[in-house]
């Protein structure tokens, strides 16, 4: 135990274990995650200086300047922020309560049923000259609720005396099929042109995105990723198999219950913002563990780390490599995430 | 259902009229009225009317392509079944096709082929590589092929080729115009010669699974005893594959991927004839092409005067099915 200290608050009612080795590492990765979030503000048409960026932050800068990181770059890094926290945290706990490395909100379907949800939104509510009829903000309503009913009914169908991971798996493929057929009819259903902005969304990116998302986006994330960390105790024993953590007295059934609504809610939250960025949750906790180890008390903050610092990445490579054209992130992190795949297929071929 | 052979042969004989009679009505009914008469007429007595044509040019290929393309895909779902020992294995299961799908996308929108012969082998190429890569992954590591690897190894790749040809039709927006409804799945709008190009590879398909269907009996008891028998396992397998590799490629070539006929029709056949391949091979292949076919009507009229494309009505028919044998369980 001498790399952990021990901290009891509230006449100890709270007490909390805090690994030196894991804390560090988390340091520097929210380091890293600041130097790329600074470099991808100063990067793009117009170039400016990282100390530059930083006194814009601080309330100074010229006013170009100002307008536009405050107004064009910085809604659209802190959304790509988010999401890859969202996404990456989401991963973790599917991978921990599916006990299988494999799993991930894409294979699952949730990511399907917020497709095709926003697929229907915009099909449904065009008229004929490519208008929306009805507000844009409702859209990530439209992907949350998606990914929730998916969600529910991927549980629901997996319930036979409880929900085991092989089914949850088995049928979460089933559904991401059916999903994947309901959103090619609905963007059949709907005008080319929203079928082109449908599909580009399915790929997934944050263009276009504003405070407006932000303020949305963050505390939602935020509120979940902290009642992740609280779950993230029971985490671990779940991840022993059912017997063994039936027999340590946990709960099972209800904390898997748990885990995957916040898990569907950080997915639900992403998705509808920045559309199927593919390939995150999956990679990101593997990195994670391979940095931290499996306790998912260092697990969780670090895999939600490095899939902010992954989907920042993506999109900064997507709106400058072939500027003036844009590459939607989620084209990126598929191309960087498959390989990691397969390759992660070969690795657990023992498991 | 079927206890003797006798009993057996009359049923094929009988889901053979069924399929020919299924096949009409593919030609008879649809948005535009025509009456069994007409649809006699067209082809004895032709005298250019919109009916005529309509029916020798649309309704005809359509269904013939239905059929083949139903027939292939649920003699494809039977071999990978035996071959995988997971009652779960199909084409689309698989990665089949999404491969087979992102093969053409990429000769769509790199290459700009347009040469009918040259999709088809396109397509090979892609269900091929989708195949072996998925079989490969799924049967390395010490416990060798296990549904849970193979399904999940299936979905990956299925996932994997479903972004890459996302992430090309985001950058080429005219050919998303030209394969969105090639992508959904369907088996309308395509012309005779489209089939031409691919029926010889399809029928080869169908002749090598029923030639090799004593030897996948002996297959289906397990690679041991398989081999303990005299067997050679490996060429019944490399056989199998290639028939697999023919027949979703080639389905995936005339009709884009249509989901869950490969999955379902193998279930019901074997429920009806039992488990001797040589009687399910040329089952479900008749009844594949039934299932497609009603597949194909009903999609006429559920939102008429538009079609839904019939992948989304398989998929719509087969994932409860689906869901029903992920519940039902099976040994890992």
């Amino acid at each position: 135990m001498k790399n952990y200290h021990i901290y009891r608050l509230f006449n100890d009612k709270v007490s909390i274990l805090i690994n030196k080795k894991a804390l560090f590492t988390i340091l520097i990765l929210l380091g890293i995650a600041a130097v790329t979030f600074v470099f991808s503000t100063g990067t793009g048409e117009i170039r400016i200086s990282p100390l530059q960026v930083l006194s814009v932050f601080f309330g100074g800068g010229t006013d170009t300047d100002r307008l536009v990181i405050q107004t064009f770059r910085l809604p659209r890094i802190i959304v790509s922020l988010m999401v890859g926290i969202g996404l990456a945290a989401a991963g973790a706990i599917l991978q921990g309560i599916i006990r299988n490395p494999l799993a991930s909100p894409d294979i699952l379907g949730i990511t399907g049923g917020a497709s095709v949800a926003v697929v229907g939104f915009l099909a449904f509510f065009s008229d004929e000259s490519n208008a929306l009829t009805v507000s844009i903000h409702w859209m990530p309503v439209a992907a949350f609720a998606g990914a929730t009913i998916v969600a529910f009914l991927v549980y629901f169908l997996a319930w036979k005396n409880g929900v085991s991971p092989i089914r949850l798996v088995l049928i979460g493929i089933g559904i991401y099929s059916l999903m994947k057929a309901l959103t090619t009819l609905m963007m059949l259903l709907g005008p080319i042109y929203q079928a082109s902005q449908a599909n580009i969304w399915i790929t997934g990116t944050v263009y276009g995105s504003n405070w407006g998302h932000v303020a949305i986006l963050v505390p939602w994330i935020l509120i979940f990723c902290i009642a992740a960390i609280i779950l993230s105790r029971n985490m671990n024993i779940l991840e022993l198999g059912d017997d063994i953590a039936i027999g340590a007295g946990s709960r099972v059934q209800r904390y898997r219950f748990l885990l995957l609504m916040v898990s569907t809610a950080l997915i639900g939250g992403s998705v509808a913002f920045a559309g199927g960025i593919g390939f995150v949750g999956l990679m990101a906790p593997h990195m994670a563990r391979r940095i931290v180890g499996s306790s998912y008390g260092a697990l969780l903050p670090a895999s939600a780390l490095i899939g902010g610092i992954l989907v920042m990445a993506a999109d900064l490579i997507g709106r400058t490599l072939f500027a003036p054209l844009e590459i939607p992130a989620g084209v990126f992190t598929a191309s960087i995430g498959a390989p990691y795949f397969i390759y992660l297929l070969f690795k657990t071929r023992n498991a | 259902m079927f206890k003797t052979n006798q009993q057996r042969s009359i049923g094929l004989l009988f889901a053979f009229i069924l399929l020919i009679l299924l096949m009409c009505a593919s030609i008879v009914y649809g948005y535009t009225n025509t009456t069994w008469k007409m649809a006699a007429d067209a082809f004895t007595a032709f005298d250019g009317s919109n009916e005529h044509l309509i029916i020798t040019t649309v309704r005809l290929p359509r269904a013939l392509i239905a059929a083949a393309v139903g027939a292939s895909l649920a003699v494809a779902g039977v071999l990978l079944q035996t071959l995988t020992k997971n009652p779960l294995a199909a084409p689309e299961i698989f990665g089949i096709n999404a491969g087979a799908g992102f093969a053409v996308v990429i000769s769509v929108t790199v290459f700009s082929l347009s040469n009918l012969q040259l999709f088809t082998w396109v397509s090979f190429l892609g269900a091929a590589v989708a195949f072996v890569c998925v079989y490969a992954i799924g049967s390395i590591g010490r416990d060798g092929l296990t549904p849970m690897k193979l399904t999940l190894a299936g979905a990956a790749m299925s996932a994997m080729f479903a972004s890459m040809t996302q992430g090309f039709l985001v950058i080429n927006e005219t050919a998303l115009e030209q394969v969105l409804f090639w992508l959904a799945g369907s088996v309308a709008g395509r012309k005779l010669e489209t089939l031409a190009a691919v029926i010889p590879y399809m029928f080869v398909g169908w002749l090598i699974a029923l030639a090799i269907s004593n030897k996948l009996n002996i297959l289906s008891m397990g690679e041991d005893v398989a081999k303990g028998l005299g067997l050679k396992t490996g060429v019944t397998k490399a056989l199998s594959g290639v028939v697999i590799v023919l027949l979703s490629g080639g389905a995936v070539a005339v009709a884009g991927p249509i989901a869950f006929i490969g999955i379902v029709i193998p279930h019901i056949t074997r429920a009806i004839v039992g488990i001797d391949h040589r009687w399910v091979i040329p089952y479900s292949a008749l009844l594949g092409g039934m299932l497609l076919l009603l597949a194909d009507i009903a999609s006429r009229y559920i939102i008429m005067p538009q079609e839904v494309p019939v992948g989304v009505m398989t998929a719509v028919i087969g994932t409860p099915f689906f869901i029903y044998i992920a519940r039902k369980g099976f040994n890992k």
